[in-house]
């Protein structure tokens, strides 16, 4: 198989259809605005308005979708910045201008029972099957439109400039929660009458906690959906306990934020000067979480101490990198599985469901949770919820460690040397490989392929603040492999000599982008540029069905203070005190997404496959699948 | 009921400690001493209980002072704190209370406590780094207090020898998180002997000796008991850190035990019925596992990486003979200080007034002093700032009071001086006193016109009337 595929024009980072295209979807596409608007109708009228937040997209009034109920926008607290990535470009102004107006229109407490009646009408489920089409069908089309949107505005360093939102008022708070109500009662009607695939889903975003957002349109569950087309209605309720993706937290959100605060463990101040384009993300005063954790050492007699260990460790950097959380994480679930005794007149499934779901949110609080873990826990819970009612504790204990044992046999230790064996047979005898950062699995392969006698040359590429690639390095000299070492900014000299990229991954999402550790995408678009095959090396546990286009919308913020210290050189203090200054703001992600087009094949332990292959992985190997 | 996150405490309330005589004595043995008219162990007590840990073994030499103990804590913390007196013979050394109370110790890591600790540092901050790095030991240091000054540390010329802790040596590693070397107090010679085997792998080392080691450790009790079976050893400072920090990367105890210390820690395994359903020959063993996500460990110094490298080169469990001595420096904001020598007591008394009166748990007035409502003051009697007088106290007319901690039921005449001085329970002082830097114990009767400068006087003790005393230990024959 010749790795160097032709060069093929790269337009941008190109959105697949992959797996769950429709094909009518293709007239949909003729026009942007329409679709998007379709879709936006769809999900307000689809999904009952416990699903919307102040910060989904607002959707667009359009002419020909006099179903969207006005009370389904978020009444009153839309952001008006999140219209610039959420809404198409062909939003006109007019339109968007008549969308402020009836937003301030209906913001009035007088329309109480217009909303009612209206929610009626909505969520017959006549009209919920209609609308249901679109929504699956359309996702992708959102993305699109949203992704050149931001690419355009990427490209101005145009960011969405945070507007105050407006408060919601008593009378407008109890309007939303009527309309809830009745959207709720509509949907069980509606599940009670119809009872066919489509109906069984719409309870589902009901059930979801109200912090749907604009992203979870295209990522979260739209695809969700299709991936499982023909599955029965039970599997589907069974996952829709513990496979229902989380709505991801939006940190702008200040009202949400305070409440997270309220129940949080962990003290978090937020960091004062945040980055525009990344307020939705958590970020915290580096330095006051670990001190403030470790006084509480005592008080906190709920979380396990191995969770607290893990966690501690999370919090610290002491344990990174996906598969080494994973399995530090597991590990600690497992003793807690141990030493877990179901409280009297309570049920096994549910409250140990419950306990590791507390465990999880402090490990979240700890630092936010990788996508592998993701997968863990859902795999975890539900293995939980499927035991059997009839078992002993002793038996449902054990039964539920050997399952974690044969998680991270099979899914982490096994699979990384099925990755070995396939990768090494892409190395030959006088290869230049490059890497990246420290990815595990990378270092395993090399190491092998050293140890099978094959003569090649290592350049290990690294970047500051973590330098993690220098702990790879030591590693690879000491075995006695030669090895080159840069820094980012001189890959593009380095490449000339490459023959090979070997790329780890924090998680493969179903489009076949790649999410790992920032400046890998800067890597692979100079190994595409140089016509370097590039391999990316993950684990199939860590494919996740979620669409992303870019790494704003997921991602994760490191300490600012990384970044603006340059260690050995004390004299450079221009960043000192940056806190101060309003005008400086510092970004530390530590993530990307890397589009397919610019990955050659990716290496995992079904073989080696094309980027597109991965929904048909996660359909066919996915966590749920996974001994049931 | 099974101890919060697996941590086990132990106090070392200690017994008659020569070096505090004349302070102490039989009848108030150590951990009874007033400390701004508390008992010093309550200190350590309530520390503890901020941090929730309500389940605490109290050491104490000799039976006499485990008896007044014992019947102190059970009227004073009854209903809050779990506390067990454990007794042991005298001079045994803190290795020998440990020895003790070694029946006890259950959980996975033993937290000690000096009992004369007197600090806001919480408990958990230490506990909670032990657990982080996983550590065999873990030692609490504070910057060493600055010697309390010329005016004030002129208590007789016996504190010299002993200046607490001023020539401990310590070394760090550059991110300030392992202890490499220790030397403490007594044993410090006048070369330092470093192993080059440690200081090769640390790359560089911090050699300090500004630190005071302030007698709180955990302990990895697999580590601390497997300590305890060898001989020779007396006190946890002098022999059995030391000895630990030194064979940290030659570890016999971690050899012997490292592998039954992780099987403990992970609690699960032994009696893991899934061990044997899952007899598989591709499933690694827990602590393979451990070891794969330790191995991942970015590790916060190139010390750790030294065993991480250590490990993968030599591919054997053999090359983990090592455990980790960690240290936790307390910040600058924080108090922290032992009352281990008369001097100390005089300072951690004024500090308790002034800077660290936040422990106290005293609440203030406007005038910066604690006069209990039962006070009763004469005529034009002055009570200054930073002081606590306790309940019961008559003062006579015309007395002034600065800077000094009056017990309770003295009786104080007219015209009395009290300045920078500690004056305990039932004392009774007659017209015309003056005293200066002092220390009066319990029941002491000072008759008229007596002047007392930087004295400490014993229980019992009568001073006859205008006699005058500078710089003099003063005790009952």
């Amino acid at each position: 198989m010749d790795l160097r595929r032709p060069n093929r024009p790269v337009i941008g980072p190109k959105v697949r259809q992959v797996g769950f295209v429709t094909p009518d979807s293709a007239a949909a596409t003729s026009s942007s605005s329409i679709p998007a608007v379709s879709a936006a109708a769809a999900t307000s009228a689809g999904s009952p308005p416990s699903s919307l937040s102040p910060v989904m997209i607002p959707p667009p009034r359009h002419p020909s979708t006099e179903m969207s109920n006005p009370h389904f926008h978020p009444v009153g607290s839309y952001n008006p910045s999140e219209q610039i990535l959420g809404s198409p470009p062909a939003l006109s102004p007019s339109r968007s201008s008549r969308f402020d107006a009836d937003g301030s229109d209906f913001g009035g407490d007088d329309d109480e029972s217009v909303a009612l009646s209206g929610v009626g009408g909505g969520m017959t489920p006549k009209s919920s099957l209609l609308m249901r089409q679109p929504v699956t069908k359309t996702a992708p089309l959102v993305s699109e439109t949203r992704k050149r949107d931001s690419n355009a505005s990427k490209g101005k360093g145009e960011g969405p400039s945070a507007a105050p939102k407006e408060k919601l008022t008593k009378a407008e708070r109890r309007a939303t929660q009527e309309a809830q109500r009745a959207a709720k009662a509509a949907a069980k009607e509606a599940a009670a009458a119809g009872g066919a695939p489509s109906v069984s889903k719409q309870p589902k975003p009901a059930t979801k906690p109200a912090t749907q957002q604009k992203k979870d349109i295209p990522s979260g569950s739209g695809p969700l959906q299709p991936l499982a087309p023909s599955g029965s209605i039970e599997k589907k309720q069974g996952k829709k306990e513990v496979a229902a993706p989380h709505p991801r937290m939006q940190f702008d959100d200040m009202t949400k934020v305070g409440k997270l605060k309220k129940r949080a463990v962990v003290n978090q101040s937020e960091a004062r000067n945040r980055v525009e384009l990344f307020r939705h993300l958590p970020q915290y005063e580096h330095g006051t979480q670990l001190p403030d954790l470790e006084s509480k050492f005592f008080q906190l007699d709920l979380i396990h101490p191995s969770v607290y260990q893990v966690g501690l460790q999370f919090l610290s950097d002491k344990i990174s990198g996906g598969n080494a959380r994973c399995i530090a994480m597991l590990l600690a679930f497992k003793e807690v599985i141990q030493d877990y005794t179901t409280p009297p007149e309570k049920t096994l499934t549910r409250d140990l469901g419950a306990k590791v779901g507390s465990c999880v949110s402090f490990l979240i609080e700890c630092r936010p949770l990788s996508v592998s873990m993701g997968n863990a826990i859902r795999f975890l819970k539900n293995r939980i919820s499927s035991l059997p009612h009839n078992l002993s504790d002793k038996e449902a204990k054990s039964r539920l460690q050997s399952d974690i044992d044969r998680f991270i046999n099979e899914k982490i230790i096994i699979a990384s040397k099925a990755i070995v064996e396939h990768g090494v047979s892409k190395i030959r005898d006088g290869d230049v490989l490059l890497t990246y950062g420290s990815p595990s699995v990378v270092e395993s392969i090399f190491a092998y392929a050293h140890g099978i006698k094959k003569n090649f040359r290592v350049v290990v590429v690294d970047s500051r603040p973590k330098h993690e690639g220098q702990g790879l390095l030591r590693r690879l000299v000491e075995r006695g492999i030669h090895c080159t070492y840069t820094h980012l900014n001189a890959v593009s000299y380095v490449m000339h000599e490459v023959t090979r990229v070997f790329l780890g991954a924090s998680s493969v999402l179903s489009n076949g982008t790649v999410y790992s550790r920032v400046g890998t995408a800067c890597v692979a678009m100079v190994a595409h540029a140089f016509r370097v095959p590039v391999l990316v090396c993950c684990e199939a546990y860590k494919f996740h069905e979620r669409v992303q286009l870019d790494s704003i919308c997921s991602n994760e913020l490191g300490d600012p203070d990384a970044i603006s210290k340059v260690s050995g050189r004390k004299d450079l203090n221009y960043l000192d005190g940056w806190a101060q200054n309003e005008n400086i703001q510092l970004l530390n992600l530590k993530y990307d997404a890397t589009p397919s087009d610019y990955v050659s094949v990716l290496v995992t332990e079904q073989g080696m496959l094309p980027p597109t292959s991965v929904p048909v992985i996660i359909r066919e190997y996915g966590i749920e699948r996974l001994w049931t | 009921m099974d101890p919060p996150m697996d941590f086990q405490v132990v106090v070392l309330a200690g017994g008659t400690s020569d070096k505090l005589s004349p302070l102490v004595s039989k009848e108030l043995p150590k951990a009874l001493l007033p400390v701004a008219n508390k008992p010093l162990l309550s200190y350590p007590l309530e520390l503890l209980e901020a941090s929730n840990l309500k389940n605490i073994i109290v050491v104490v030499e000799g039976d006499e002072a485990a008896t007044q103990v014992e019947s102190w804590l059970s009227v004073a913390y009854m209903d809050r704190l779990n506390v067990e007196v454990v007794k042991t013979p005298g001079d045994v050394g803190t290795v020998g209370a440990i020895r003790a109370v070694a029946p006890f110790l259950i959980s996975t890591d033993i937290l000690i406590v000096s009992g004369d600790l007197v600090s806001d540092i919480s408990p958990g901050a230490i506990a909670a780094t032990h657990r982080r790095h996983g550590a065999a030991v873990t030692a609490l240091f504070c910057p060493a207090p600055v010697s309390g000054g010329a005016d004030s540390s002129t208590s007789g010329g016996k504190d010299k020898a002993k200046k607490p802790s001023r020539c401990n040596i310590v070394g760090l590693d550059p991110t300030r998180q392992f202890l490499l070397h220790v030397v403490s107090g007594a044993k410090v010679e006048k070369d330092i002997h470093i192993q080059k085997r440690i200081v090769r792998a640390v790359g560089q080392m911090e050699i300090r000796s500004d630190f005071m080691d302030a007698h709180v450790y955990a302990f990895k009790r697999t580590v601390l008991l497997d300590v305890l079976e060898k001989e020779n050893l007396y006190s946890i400072k002098q022999d059995v850190l030391p000895y630990l920090v030194r064979t940290q990367l030659r570890s016999e105890i971690s050899a012997k035990k490292e592998n039954s210390a992780d099987e403990s820690s992970n609690g699960a395994t032994k009696e893991l019925p899934s061990e044997d359903i899952n007899i598989n020959s591709a499933v690694p063993s827990n602590q393979n596992l451990r070891w794969l996500s330790q191995h991942r460990e970015i590790a916060p110094s190139s010390y750790q990486e030294i065993h991480i490298s250590d490990c993968d080169m030599n591919k054997s469990r053999l090359a983990k003979k090592t455990h980790k001595c960690c240290i936790y420096l307390s910040g600058k904001t924080q108090y922290c200080a032992r009352l281990n020598s008369v001097q100390a007591f005089g300072d951690i008394n004024r500090d308790m007034l002034g800077e660290a009166s936040r422990i106290t748990g005293y609440t203030f007035s406007a005038q910066n002093n604690v006069v209990h409502p039962t006070v009763v003051q004469g005529a034009k009697t002055t009570a200054g700032g930073q002081c606590i007088i306790a309940e019961g106290t008559i003062l006579g007319d015309k007395c002034s009071v600065k800077r000094s901690v009056i017990g309770r039921h003295c009786r104080i005449g007219s015209n009395v001086k009290i300045v920078n001085s500690i004056v305990m329970n039932h004392i009774t002082i007659e017209d015309n006193c003056t005293i200066q830097g002092s220390v009066i114990s319990s029941n002491v009767q000072i008759q008229e016109r007596a002047s007392l400068k930087d004295c400490q006087v014993g229980a019992g003790y009568v001073i006859t009337a205008g006699s005058e005393y500078k710089s003099e230990p003063l005790t009952k024959r």
